[in-house]
């Protein structure tokens, strides 16, 4: 087997790299360029409202660069789940970048594979009556079908094989919606023969770029080649170096085990893995070992609307207040409560966070002891935005001129940073859909359009 | 003793999903790292009391040799970037298990 390359450019589309590094990856002749959009990091609002992670300026810089040197060299450019959510909105807006960049650079007969991966959501309910629908951790609310009506949509994450379909038919560029992060690195390499353990170990290293290079960064290039038995990392800034050490570790990163991971139909276990270094800041590992599932199971994602917010940031540096800062708060939510005695006070929510003594940590914090000044966030949670701009807005009047105490400030509490000092923020969301989802195979809730930027089918 | 936080090169949490906490320790040093493991005060137990959630809502706790390292995975009491939720990817939860004090070897 001829050795097969991927670059990865960065761990987030959108996110940046340096040019140099880029071209470098380019003069090792890489078989295909790789990116990653995709996170469920950033919460669920994301998904809930349908807008991207980056700004849509940062996106087309990278993909610029990308598809101009793919369309050079002859090599296809995957993208997994664009737009950061990877639902219908969101591969849309890359694809109308996309269309840019290929009319800018006369590159309009390029064939575009575009892979939906919103799942139904009558599907989701009849394989909920079937019983193969199962949330994925302990904290995971209970799915039911008013529940899954209030979602707002649902994604779910495909593996490599809707990728390799795209590539088989001859994609020149393919824009994945919501994937599993490795799988759109692991389908060219598994197209071309590679060992599908390396070929999705490799897929974990690379979707975050250079973060497992020292200093690690995802905003830095990548360059993986598989072997017949192994694969390479190599960073391609001379200011980075790969050790054993860093690459094992990077195995570590964000997923709840260190050496077994889960995928769509899949499970590897890296507890065999070695890593030696191979000169040049590069490693190679071998040893990563992976079974497909008996069963087909793909993660679902969906976002519901729960609630609107109003929030207020202010700083306090009275020293009588920060010393019994909680205490008024609490005193401060009882007599808004009672001026809106109205209002069933279970229908809202009064939220404080104090920075600079336990916003970060809450109860679990070791050290709750205010300093000279704190910084003090509060936000009100209620059913619509009016409501939570008003009762924010006696909240905020309430604290500011709250008399505790033997207060010697006497006009008033708080030091507003901004002028209106009331932040109307919209709906939060939460994720109401995190399930796996039994299906015969990898491909069929996946279907794949082909066309190109000039419309031909 | 030595605080967690100066005997590991990394101490970090991050989200492992939106519905899980994953705290990770590396070391650069094998012997500083056999002293951790061997120290026994790392336990599922442990986790469980500086996270204040039960002890079966911590998933994992696994030591792993190759990477001088152990992972422990967690629960989250409210799910990322909801209503009360403050820390968005997790990624300042490290703080307890970092100042867990190890013992010095005799």
């Amino acid at each position: 087997m001829k050795p097969f390359k991927i670059l990865s450019p960065c761990g987030m589309l959108g996110y940046g790299f340096p040019e140099e590094s880029f071209r470098r990856g380019m003069e090792m002749h890489p078989d295909a360029i790789v990116v990653d959009a995709g996170s469920t990091d950033a919460g669920p609002h994301k998904l809930g409202l349908g807008t991207a992670i980056v700004s849509p300026q940062a996106c087309k810089k990278d993909l610029t660069l990308m598809i101009t040197a793919g369309a050079e060299a002859g090599i296809p450019v995957i993208i997994g789940s664009a737009g950061g959510s990877g639902a219908r909105k969101h591969v849309l807006w890359t694809r109308r970048i996309i269309d840019e960049i290929l009319e800018e650079h006369h590159l309009k007969d390029r064939k575009i594979a575009t892979i939906w991966a919103d799942i139904p959501k009558d599907r989701i309910l009849a394989s909920m009556e079937a019983g193969k629908v199962q949330p994925l951790g302990l904290a995971v609310k209970p799915l039911t079908p008013e529940r899954l009506e209030k979602t707002t949509g649902v994604v779910a994450q495909m593996g490599h094989e809707p990728f390799m379909e795209a590539l088989e038919n001859g994609a020149d560029i393919i824009i994945g919606g919501r994937a599993y992060d490795p799988s759109p690195f692991a389908a060219p390499a598994i197209l071309h023969g590679c060992d599908p353990a390396y070929a999705y170990h490799l897929g974990k290293v690379l979707e975050c770029a250079a973060l497992c290079a020292m200093p690690g960064t995802t905003k830095d290039c990548m360059l993986g080649t598989i072997e017949e038995d192994g694969f390479i990392v190599t960073p391609l800034s001379p200011d980075r170096v790969c050790t054993p050490l860093s690459v094992a570790a990077h195995t570590f990163y964000e997923k709840d085990h260190p050496y077994i991971l889960h995928g769509p139909g899949f499970t590897m276990d890296l507890s065999g893995c070695t890593f030696t270094e191979c000169g040049n800041g590069a490693v190679r590992v071998t040893g990563s070992r992976l079974s497909w599932d008996a069963e087909y199971r793909i993660k679902l994602e969906g976002a519901l609307q729960v609630a609107y917010r109003t929030f207020v940031l202010a700083g306090i540096r009275d020293e009588l207040l920060l010393s019994r800062l909680r205490e008024v708060e609490d005193l401060v939510v009882r007599q808004v409560q009672r001026y809106y005695r109205e209002i069933d006070p279970d229908t809202y929510t009064i939220h404080f966070m104090n920075y600079g003594i336990d916003a970060v940590l809450g109860e679990t914090e070791p050290n709750p002891t205010p300093g000279h000044e704190a910084g003090v966030m509060f936000e009100v949670l209620a059913p619509t935005q009016e409501m939570a701009n008003m009762i924010c807005a006696t909240t905020r009047s309430t604290f500011l001129h709250y008399g505790y105490e033997g207060r010697k400030s006497t006009a008033g509490n708080l030091a507003f940073p901004f002028a209106p000092s009331d932040i109307p923020f919209g709906p939060v969301f939460e994720f109401s859909v995190y399930h796996l989802m039994q299906v015969p195979d990898g491909k069929c809730m996946f279907p794949i359009e082909y066309d190109t930027a000039g419309g031909e089918r | 003793m030595a605080r967690l936080y100066d005997l590991a090169k990394v101490v970090r949490s991050k989200n492992s999903g939106p519905f899980e906490i994953t705290l990770d320790a590396l070391f650069d040093d094998p012997a500083v790292y056999e002293r951790v493991k061997r120290s026994g005060v790392i336990t599922k137990e442990l986790i469980a009391r500086l996270y204040h959630v039960p002890e079966e809502h911590v998933t994992t706790l696994v030591f792993f040799d190759p990477a001088c390292g152990f992972k422990a995975t967690f629960a989250r009491r409210v799910s990322s970037g909801t209503c009360l939720d403050s820390d968005v990817y997790g990624a300042q939860q490290h703080v307890p298990l970092a100042q867990v004090e190890i013992p010095d070897e005799i």
